[in-house]
């Protein structure tokens, strides 16, 4: 199956990465087509992580492509946009929300920044990532004295201060309450939906996100299916993709619940394959 | 009346200049440490400027220059051994720098003692002094550092990035390690500078202190950094009008002056913070 190259915002062929002589996967194709909501899912430890970071050109990879906006990863680094896996911002972290969303605008830049229309221009796009992100009325104080929801929306506005194409999230939603978890998922889909920016996200817990999704790359056993969410988070296909039973429940409200052994199964035989 | 009178005196002049030009350096490169929490590491570096001044002065040549080499050295060898790109902090290394520094200050006091043991002149190393400064001295302390400034000038805003977001740094092509490196180096050459002035004990007097009050102040970097050089330059010529009138050195008045301008931010803070944290407290238990 091949997507045009003008639709596939990140095609990965045949990519492997290996740690040493552990294998973590192998094998992995995958096509997301731009402007599409897409969740990485799986168990602790199976590299989830790992696939966004060869994404950005910051895992290498043992075998395989990547190709990521047209070009092999790593060549278009300025239309991407990156919130990795983080706990907080400790508390006595004494920068503002605000210079952290300029960082991701202009951090990279060499020198001071200098008064002048280039830095009103920036002013003013920091001042529209933070109002997208719902963050304007907190934005102003130290950051490490902000909610985990909170921060999380000023990391997520400093990955957009660039207008992206593609934007990488791993675990955005981790450290954060239910509530909290809703309404950082809603903002995301509504990043992807309104601007057109194609989003991954690695979840944990697919059920936040689930009715946003497009489509999900479901990693285990050392291998990774992807597809719509209903075609893959199924008791068959997880089943054969652990190599092991595992069963999907749908509650009365809808969510995905995933029960069977597979987390430390998968963990025990992904560590002593090879 | 009083400043002119100490200022006929040419080491003064010489002092207040030395002194000013340590207090800038010290105050933007301070924030940094401060904000990338690697005081310990500047504490490292100082306390191995002494064995480096007292080495010097047991071959004969300028302490200063004993103070750059062996900071700056330090500071390549401390960064080249620490973690990876992801973990700039220290934390993992500490007992590696601890044994550094148990190490430094044995060979400082060995060179004291085959120096023969001027003890005025080991008081100066560890507690810093004002009288012997020269002009040379000035001269070659605004050379570096006005090359250390311009340095983090250059990287400052990279510097930034990746010490308050790592990872999304080096996903962004910063060379996270690198600057973690580069950085080292320009402290070392700030706490070489200081050393001069504060002693190898007292470097924080101008490293922390200010800096850290000013990071109690102010959220905004740079405005933090400007603070942080201003409050360190006051303390400075007001420690050594302090020390000119006294027996004692006049890092310890350094010292206490910083501490107690930090001292009143930290309670300046924490009244305005509870008077401030009541309605957000109320507000955010109001909303959704």
């Amino acid at each position: 199956m091949t997507a045009e190259a003008g639709t596939a915002a990140v095609r990965v062929r045949g990519a492997a990465v290996r740690f040493g002589d552990r294998m973590l996967w192998s094998g992995v194709d995958l096509d997301i087509t731009a402007g599409s909501f897409v969740a990485i899912l799986g168990p602790n430890g199976i590299g989830k992580s790992t696939l966004l970071k060869a994404i950005l050109d910051l895992q290498p990879l043992s075998s395989g492509t990547v190709t990521v906006l047209g070009a092999p990863a790593g060549a278009e680094r300025d239309r991407i946009g990156y919130v990795p896996q983080r706990s907080t911002f400790d508390e006595g972290m004494r920068i503002r929300g605000i210079d952290v969303v300029r960082l991701g605008l202009d951090g990279a830049r060499w020198g001071l920044p200098l008064p002048g229309s280039r830095s009103r221009d920036a002013r003013l796009a920091v001042r529209d990532a933070i109002e997208q992100v719902g963050a304007t009325g907190y934005a102003s104080r130290p950051v490490g004295q902000l909610s985990g929801g909170e921060q999380q929306r000023l990391v997520i506005a400093q990955a957009l201060v660039r207008r992206p194409e593609l934007l990488l999230l791993d675990e955005p939603l981790d450290s954060l309450d239910l509530a909290n978890q809703g309404s950082v998922a809603a903002l995301v889909r509504q990043v992807c939906r309104d601007h057109g920016v194609t989003v991954v996200m690695v979840a944990h817990d697919v059920n936040p996100i689930l009715p946003y999704l497009d489509q999900v790359v479901y990693l285990a056993g050392g291998r990774a299916l992807s597809g719509s969410p209903d075609d893959v988070i199924t008791s068959e296909t997880l089943t054969s993709l652990y190599g092991a039973p595992v069963e999907v429940l749908r509650t009365s409200d809808g969510r995905l619940v995933v029960v069977g052994g597979p987390e430390p199964l998968s963990f025990h035989t992904d560590r002593h394959a090879r | 009346m009083i400043a002119g009178g100490i200022l006929s005196y040419p080491f003064m002049v010489n002092a207040f200049e030395a002194g000013t030009i340590v207090a800038v350096v010290c105050g933007a490169m301070g924030w940094f440490m401060v904000l990338r929490r690697q005081t310990f590491a500047g504490h490292t570096l100082a306390v191995v400027g002494f064995p480096g001044a007292a080495g010097a002065i047991l071959l004969g040549i300028s302490a200063g220059i004993g103070y750059v080499a062996f900071c700056a050295g330090a500071a390549l060898i401390i960064g080249a051994a620490a973690g990876t790109a992801e973990s700039p902090s220290y934390q993992d290394e500490s007992a590696l720098i601890g044994t550094v520094q148990a190490m430094a200050l044995a060979l400082g006091f060995l060179f004291v003692g085959l120096y023969h043991g001027n003890l005025t002149g080991l008081t100066g190393l560890l507690f810093g002094s004002f009288l012997g400064i020269t002009r040379g001295q000035v001269a070659a302390l605004l050379l570096i550092g006005s090359g250390a400034m311009i340095a983090l000038g250059l990287i400052g805003r990279r510097l930034l990035y990746a010490s308050v977001d790592p990872d999304v740094a080096g996903a962004a092509g910063l060379p996270v390690r690198a600057l973690a490196i580069g950085f080292l180096v320009l402290l070392g050459i700030a706490v070489a500078e200081a050393c001069q002035i504060t002693g190898s004990l007292l470097v924080f007097a101008l490293l922390v202190l200010p800096p850290a009050t000013a990071q109690v102040i102010t959220g905004r970097p740079a405005i933090g950094i400007g603070i942080g050089i201003l409050l360190g330059v006051a303390v400075t010529w007001a420690g050594l009008v302090a020390a000119f009138y006294s027996p004692y050195p006049p890092g310890f008045y350094i010292t206490t002056f910083g501490f107690g301008a930090y001292v009143v931010a930290r309670v300046a803070r924490g009244i305005n913070g509870r008077r401030s944290r009541a309605p957000t407290a109320a507000a955010a238990a109001a909303g959704p």
